[in-house]
């Protein structure tokens, strides 16, 4: 009775929780979010299907078996070969259910994967940096602190790394996160398929002004919306806003800088960048290497890190992966690379 | 360079009010101590009796002293945290800013785990092991003696932290590149590095140790396969810490050169790649947590066993699901960082391989549920502890099995949701285990029983503080929270923070409770004295000792023909038997090696933390001329006479006969 009453609550609970949560991962506005919830949803039903019987038994025997009871009383009786083989099947059964799910899903939900959409997708390269977050538009010339934005229902590409400590990119109402590294890139997609303004965080903890380093995800509801952002920024016309010129290596080592043991660590507010040096995302990311000496590549070639300093077209570098751990240095053909990464990876 | 390297008058934190009032506090208390030890001639006992004890049952005895203080240092270190939390919502920057909120939960991570847990778990296989299979000691005190005091200096290192320099600012992972030089120059870092260092090879000497003793020193007829169930999972929990502590040794070592000497093994240029750092420190790290758990579910299965008057329903089930435990513990690790960009294969394996764990783990829970089918449950707080547990590490399993869905990790990776996670865990399974073997074991240890009121009141409030204060974080995961966050501004968030702080005060009335619960066992003691070393009708070796036991152990070793020895000579009618003759048996001394060897190395480890070279180099040295010594000291044995052993013997069967 009283655990009926408790799993009536527990239900009741959960319903209401899902119902009314607003801003988090189980209020998804974009398919990656949709899907995750779904998958959460899925598995810990399934689970559930063990769980409530087993939190049952243990209170049910143990109310059953108490002492000063007259229950049967069995001390010597501690095998039966009926009851081992079901209780090591039905965990056997629940696993390989959830593991098929989990390996379909796993692929599925492969933040390295590009969505399935009829539109074009926007490419955007995120470097995150002590305590802020830099957004590049590669292919619209333009930059942005602490602030995404992109129209809803296009597929975003993001390339992701970092200027120092390691941090996790990710806005819980649109799916999934991943770390961003310095001298590394990794990869994220992710589609909004609402308007609204996101919450984005770093969920790594990164040094004494992590706590700040947010920033909103804006979906525009349309692409004149966007476009009109874009041509914005590029004129530096977007009123009550820092605009800081170009970002070239410069400005880029200006806005990275960062002070350990600043009593306070404000968040850094929102800024634009109208134009941006070609290859920037790319520069920053190599330099690391510079001190490397020969890097050996993946293909057998070797490469040497001088070509980096003098040599701004990157075209030459295309499918040049380095042996460094599993993330490969990407360039503009990002799609390319990562599903050759893939492949190497299923091989 | 100064003689004192880093060190200067302006590594005492005389600004942080927090941090005067708690040394003072800390002060008055070690004053007051040494005080009452000196008021009741007690330093001499002291001394002979615990600090330089070699004993198994003592070592263990001091292991969990340390514990429980490092329970209280960690929990404070909790509580600041709920309560910053709880006060820091809606954009108000709360109290601890976050250079020291920062190293709050870097020192609470690494002290719950390391030396709190830890020590708790050790100390309760010190005592128990070598009893239940019926040996006189472990194979090598003298290293049992120097464990724990290695294991001591490592925490005397992390409390140093709080008043000399600071401690580090990094999570208690303490990844690079930010646990690099470049953004952690001050000495937090080295304090983390030195005092898990130093702990850690105490605790790899520990599991080598027990090794040698289960493999070599078992009763005569005692397989492998009649092992008693908790000295199994020690068992394997040892195989775990002998195989991935060395992992923790050597990436500390490189961090160590990272740092010291300008090598690249995890920062950003020069070729460093931290990704290395993350795993090796979780293919450490989550064996680790399988080292805390599995013998908290010896200690489950032991309870449940003795207090439903019962054999362990499907033993072998349980061997084999331990060693499965133990051995898929091992290629898990990944799992702690789905996000880093693995391809999907990769991470698909690591996840359907951490929920295989779920089945041996599923296979335990049914195999207590069977072993109270038709028994006779006498409810104990033992048996509170373990029911609360098997409720509670239910639902933290089945979260853990959510989180090892990489797709749903995607969005609850290093969330709140992640804390509840392995708190519902490591509280729910490790620590409620721990605290059941503390009171099922207490009698046997300091030969009186613990007041059962206070106890089941201390059960209660931790299980509601439990459940108020760590359920509220699964919600916020789902809410969007991460974690380390040192204030928020998202009035969604508000009432589940104020509810977990609730949750955390009623968890602190719970160890208040314990604390009151030891005071007025002790005041009572003449009352509830167990007069015949059996109080619980138990079922292996150990209670067929005198509480406490003989220091000896055992006056002859008895010979095992069941799972359940004790029991089985109860009903054969073999315990208890009076011998006419007793011989003389081989025991070592105690010894100050250890406390001496351990200073060395401790103060080693605190001159590296500061730059002062020539007293690490002494530290260094120091430590060497005292193991030397030691290895060359003869006079480490000695033979406790038959007539001795036959007046112990007879006065503890005497008090078994009075009842």
């Amino acid at each position: 009775m009283l655990t009926r009453i408790l799993s009536k609550v527990a239900l009741a609970l959960m319903v209401g929780l899902l119902a009314g949560c607003q801003g988090g991962v189980l209020d998804p506005k974009g398919q990656v979010g949709i899907e995750e919830k779904q998958l959460i949803i899925v598995a810990t039903l399934l689970m559930l299907v063990v769980v409530i019987p087993v939190i049952f038994m243990t209170l049910y025997f143990a109310w059953k078996y108490r002492e000063g009871r007259d229950e049967i009383y069995e001390p010597k009786w501690s095998h039966s070969t009926k009851i081992e083989t079901v209780v090591w099947a039905i965990p056997v059964i629940i696993v390989i259910i959830l593991g098929v799910i989990t390996w379909k899903s796993t692929h599925a939900l492969d933040p390295y994967k590009p969505l399935k959409s009829d539109k074009d997708h926007i490419n955007v390269q995120v470097v995150s940096m002590n305590w802020k977050w830099l957004f590049i538009y590669p292919d619209l010339g333009i930059a942005s602190v602490n602030e995404l934005r992109f129209p809803e229902n296009v597929p975003v590409a993001f390339q992701i790394s970092s200027e120092g400590t390691m941090n996790s990119f990710f806005i819980p109402q649109l799916g999934s996160q991943i770390y961003s590294m310095a001298g590394m890139v990794t990869k994220l997609h992710l589609i909004a398929n609402e308007p609204g303004t996101f919450d984005g965080y770093s969920a790594n903890y990164s040094g004494p002004g992590f706590t700040n380093m947010k920033f909103k995800a804006i979906a525009t509801e349309t692409q004149a919306d966007f476009d009109a952002w874009v041509a914005g920024v590029k004129a530096e016309s977007i009123a009550g806003s820092t605009n800081n010129g170009i970002l070239d290596q410069a400005s880029y080592d200006k806005l990275a800088e960062y002070d350990l043991h600043a009593p306070v660590h404000e968040a850094t507010p929102v800024q634009y960048y109208g134009s941006i040096k070609p290859g920037i995302f790319n520069d920053n990311v190599m330099k690391f290497m510079k001190d490397h000496g020969k890097v050996e590549l993946l293909k057998g070639t070797t490469f040497d890190s001088n070509m980096i300093q003098g040599n701004s077209n990157h075209g030459e570098m295309n499918h040049g992966e380095m042996n460094h751990g599993e993330m490969e240095m990407n360039h503009e053909s990002s799609e390319n690379s990562s599903h050759e990464m893939h492949m190497e990876a299923d091989k | 360079m100064s003689i004192l390297g880093k060190l200067s008058l302006d590594a005492i934190p005389f600004h942080e009010p927090i941090l005067i009032v708690t040394f003072s506090v800390i002060a008055i208390g070690a004053l007051a101590l040494a005080f009452l030890l000196i008021k009741y001639n007690l330093l001499g006992i002291l001394w002979r009796d615990w600090l330089t004890s070699i004993d198994h049952k003592r070592l263990g005895v001091m292991y969990i002293v340390l514990a429980l203080i490092m329970l209280l240092r960690g929990f404070s270190d909790a509580i600041m945290m709920r309560l910053q939390l709880a006060l820091a919502t809606n954009g108000d920057p709360g109290y601890l800013p976050p250079h020291h909120y920062d190293q709050v939960f870097t020192a609470h991570g690494v002290i719950m785990i390391i030396f709190m847990a830890m020590p708790f778990m050790i100390g309760l296989m010190n005592i128990v092991v070598p009893l239940q299979i019926g040996a006189r000691d472990v194979a090598f005190p003298f290293l049992n003696n120097l464990s724990f005091w290695l294991t001591a200096g490592g925490a005397i290192l992390i409390n140093i932290s709080l008043f000399v320099g600071e401690f580090a600012k990094t999570g208690w992972v303490a990844y690079p590149p930010l646990a690099g030089l470049e953004f952690s120059p001050d000495v937090g870092v080295d304090y983390y590095i030195w005092a898990l260092q130093i702990s850690g090879i105490g605790t790899t000497l520990t599991a080598v140790n027990f090794l040698a003793t289960v493999f070599k020193m078992r009763a005569p007829g005692m397989k492998l396969m009649d092992m008693p169930i908790f000295t199994w999972t020690c068992t394997w929990a040892n195989i775990l810490i002998a195989a991935s502590f060395p992992i923790l040794t050597a990436v500390l070592a490189m961090l160590t050169l990272d740092r010291y000497l300008d090598f690249h093994f995890f920062t950003n240029d020069g070729g460093g790649n931290s990704m290395m750092y993350i795993n090796l420190f979780w293919a450490w790290g989550h064996p680790e947590v399988y080292i805390l758990v599995l013998p908290a579910f010896g200690i489950f299965s032991e309870v449940v066993s003795t207090f439903t008057g019962k054999r362990l329903f499907g033993y072998k089930s349980m061997v084999w699901a331990t060693a499965s435990i133990s051995i898929l513990g091992f290629i898990v690790w990944l799992h702690h960082f789905f996000t880093m960009g693995s391809s999907a294969n990769v991470n698909a394996f690591f996840g359907v391989m951490t929920m295989i764990i779920a089945v041996p783990t599923g296979v335990k829970l049914f195999n207590w549920l069977f072993t109270m089918y038709r028994g006779r449950l006498r409810v104990t707080v033992p048996v509170l502890w373990t029911l609360g547990f098997m409720v509670t590490f239910t639902i933290g399993g089945m979260t853990g099995v959510l989180l090892a869905v990489p797709g749903a990790d995607y969005v609850l990776h290093n969330s709140l949701f992640l804390i509840a996670h392995f708190h519902n865990t490591i509280i729910g399974g490790a620590v409620f285990g721990y605290l059941a073997g503390f009171v099922f074991w207490f009698p046997k240890v300091m030969g009186f029983h613990l007041n059962v009121k206070l106890g089941k009141a201390a059960f209660w409030c931790w299980l509601v503080g439990f459940f108020m204060a760590f359920m509220p974080l699964y919600v916020l995961g789902f809410l969007g929270m991460t974690r380390r966050l040192n204030h928020t501004d998202n009035p969604d968030w508000n009432i589940w923070l104020y509810i977990a702080l609730v949750g955390a005060f009623i968890i602190m009335a719970g160890i208040i409770c314990q604390l009151l619960q030891l005071y007025v066992s002790f005041r009572d003691r003449k009352q509830n004295l167990d007069t015949t070393g059996d109080p619980w009708n138990g079922h292996t070796l150990e209670w067929s000792t005198a509480s406490p036991p003989q220091y000896y152990n055992f006056a002859n070793i008895p010979t095992v023909s069941d799972i359940d020895a004790f029991t089985d000579m109860k009903e054969k009618g073999e315990a208890y038997v009076r011998h006419e003759k007793y011989e003389a048996i081989h025991m070592p001394k105690n010894t100050a090696s250890g406390m001496l060897i351990s200073g060395c190395i401790t103060l080693m480890g605190f001159a590296l933390i500061w730059h002062i070279w020539w007293l690490a180099a002494l530290g260094l040295f120091g430590g060497f001329v005292f193991l030397v010594l030691r290895a060359y000291t003869k006079d480490v044995d000695y033979y406790v006479q038959p007539d001795e052993v036959a007046r112990i013997e007879n006065a503890h069967l005497d008090n078994v006969a009075k009842g």
